[in-house]
């Protein structure tokens, strides 16, 4: 007999057939975090920017003012020690990248911050990429992503006076004693007025490994082959821009890629702390950039930089960021492009032309 | 393989039943833990999310061909219309949801220019042209088909409880594979 028991359910039955959904739903709402309203999420991280520099519809909300660049890489076959990334063999790899300010605001002035920023995409001749997203600083801000989200909060603009209150960032500073060298480094640097002289790093650290499977943990920067004619004081607001297209103008600008290794013992996870300045460097190659386009237009416009897109021979350490990054600037890249592309329910990119 | 009795599912459209249920119950978990996360957990599942879904869209199509092989057993000849109506419906957009996910989520990282890696060193080639507004678009879309696979999973789990529980007509035990006393086709 296929019809159903003439015995009428039983109310445990019904219990039965609902409780299993329920406890779906309830496991689906614990995942994605909606009984968590304090725990930290790429979204919330993106809202925080969004308060602090406002909505710029199909602009980064982060580094939001930029230039992009394009040219290559040159590797020169020494780096191959350290990783099998098949970018660092005496090949060319093509290289499309971007300078920008950092902080939300699209029209922040050059002159007031010191650090500039260079993103550089890799497409390697095998399909893989190397991204990296690197400050001219010699360390990050802070160590963790949860620290960052404070630093964000507490630059907030004041609901009353519509600017950040001192006695915050105060506060936050005086808890975040981690910030030390990277406060001294901003104190003590004049804003450049040239991207092309200024030394970039990953500050990240990351693991390399090589042919023979061997491992190592570096860090990396892009040295300035042009000679720092900087005025003294600072630059106007755009000046940035002018002097990129002025220098690309006259040829090349050049940097070369130096890998820092890491000895047993160096923290891996703390981007604001820098390792001792004996530790083996070796360069990697020579990055040349040929050319500029502005960033509405350019090629670097549709670009992630996501720290954690790394060819085989790099690899993600126990750093705290480069993951955070990575699913920050994931959600920042979802929302810009849907303004781009006009979805319903996101407030419209201005039309480049 | 033989399988005479029509009163259940072949034994390999069981396993791939609830293999994939299981696979596609953790997926939506890990792709809406994955993006609500900015811990290390973000890049491992991530580093999950990639293979499992591609693996899913092979166990998709290996299961409509089985399906086509060894068509399931009836629904109760008793179901009403209605409800008869509404398991075919959602059987089939289960299917079409299991293939357009990982399709979708492929495709959106061809658009958006990513490589599609899926770890050791194994990379897919891109199934889309690197496009802005395609990629924006599939990148909404893979969110939305999320929530709706997730409530065509939840109505189908709610529907198979209640035909096993409620109703006791032998649907939920052709599935886990217990022969039915009396056959719905005779
Ligand atoms: C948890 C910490 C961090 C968060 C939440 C964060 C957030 C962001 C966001 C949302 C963007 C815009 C991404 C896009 O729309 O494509 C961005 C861009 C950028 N970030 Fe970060 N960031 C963090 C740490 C860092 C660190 C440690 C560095 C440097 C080592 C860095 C360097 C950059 C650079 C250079 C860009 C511009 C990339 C481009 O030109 O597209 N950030 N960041
Ligand atoms: C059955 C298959 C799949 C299911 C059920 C699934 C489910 C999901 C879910 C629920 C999310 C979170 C969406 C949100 O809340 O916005 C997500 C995100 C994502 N999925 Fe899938 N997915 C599948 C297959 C794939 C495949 C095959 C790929 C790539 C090869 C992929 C790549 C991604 C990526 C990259 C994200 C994150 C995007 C971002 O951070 O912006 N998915 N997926």
């Amino acid at each position: 007999m296929t019809s159903p028991s003439s015995s009428r359910p039983g109310l445990w039955r019904w219990a039965l057939v609902i409780a299993p959904v329920l406890l779906v739903l309830l496991i689906i709402a614990y995942v994605a975090g909606w009984l968590s309203p304090h725990r930290l999420t790429p979204d919330r991280f993106i809202n925080q920017f969004q308060t602090n520099g406002g909505v710029h519809p199909g602009l980064r909300r982060n580094h939001a003012k930029g230039v992009c660049v394009a040219g290559y890489f040159q590797g020169n076959d020494q780096a191959s020690v350290l990783s099998r990334a098949a970018l660092f063999a005496d090949v060319r790899t093509p290289v499309v990248g971007r300078f920008s300010l950092p902080g939300p605001n699209p029209l922040t002035p050059d002159g007031s911050t010191p650090v500039r920023a260079m993103a550089l995409r890799f497409a390697l001749a095998n399909g893989q990429q190397w991204r990296t997203a690197m400050l001219n600083a010699p360390v990050f801000s802070v160590n963790t992503p949860q620290a960052f989200y404070q630093n964000l909060v507490a630059h907030a603009p004041d609901a009353h006076t519509g600017k950040p209150d001192k006695a915050k960032i105060a506060a936050f500073n005086a808890a975040h004693p981690e910030m030390a060298p990277f406060m001294a480094w901003a104190k003590a640097t004049v804003p450049s007025a040239s991207f092309a002289t200024q030394n970039y790093g990953g500050l990240d650290a990351f693991y390399v490994t090589n042919a023979r499977g061997q491992r190592h943990a570096v860090r990396w920067r892009f040295v300035p082959q042009a000679k720092a004619t900087d005025p003294t004081g600072k630059p106007d607001a755009n000046a940035l821009d002018a002097d990129l297209m002025q220098r690309l103008a006259n040829g090349p600008l050049r940097w070369q890629l130096v890998f820092t290794v890491a000895q047993a013992g160096d923290p891996t996870a703390q981007a604001a702390t820098a390792w001792p300045a004996d530790r083996k460097q070796i360069t990697a190659g020579t990055l040349v950039l040929t050319r500029a386009s502005g960033q509405a237009e350019g090629p670097c416009r549709d670009i992630n930089y996501d720290p954690t897109i790394l060819p085989d021979g790099m690899s993600l350490t126990d750093d705290p960021l480069p993951p955070a990054r990575s699913a920050a600037y994931a959600d920042s890249f979802r929302r810009r492009t849907a303004e781009e592309a006009h979805l319903p329910g996101y407030p419209a990119a201005k039309e480049t032309h | 393989m033989r399988h005479s009795d029509r009163s259940t599912f072949h034994p390999l459209a069981r396993l791939l039943h609830w293999l994939m249920a299981a696979a596609i119950i953790a997926m939506l978990l890990i792709g809406l833990g994955m993006v609500a996360s900015v811990s290390a957990r973000h890049d491992w599942l991530l580093a999950i999310h990639k293979p499992l879904g591609i693996a899913i869209l092979l166990l998709a199509i290996t299961r409509l061909v089985v399906r086509r092989r060894h068509p399931p057993p009836p629904l109760p000849a008793d179901l009403p219309r209605l409800q008869a109506w509404a398991a075919h419906a959602s059987h089939w957009l289960l299917y079409a949801l299991m293939l357009a996910m990982p399709l979708i989520g492929w495709a959106m990282l061809s658009a958006g220019g990513y490589p599609v890696t899926l770890g050791a060193g194994l990379q897919l080639p891109a199934i889309a042209p690197t496009n802005t507004t395609l990629f924006a678009v599939l990148r909404a879309a893979h969110s939305v088909l999320a929530y709706a696979l997730a409530l065509t999973f939840l109505a189908h789990m709610g529907a198979a409880l209640y035909h096993g529980l409620i109703r006791r007509d032998g649907v939920l035990a052709s599935m886990i594979g217990v022969r039915r006393k009396t056959s719905a086709s005779n």
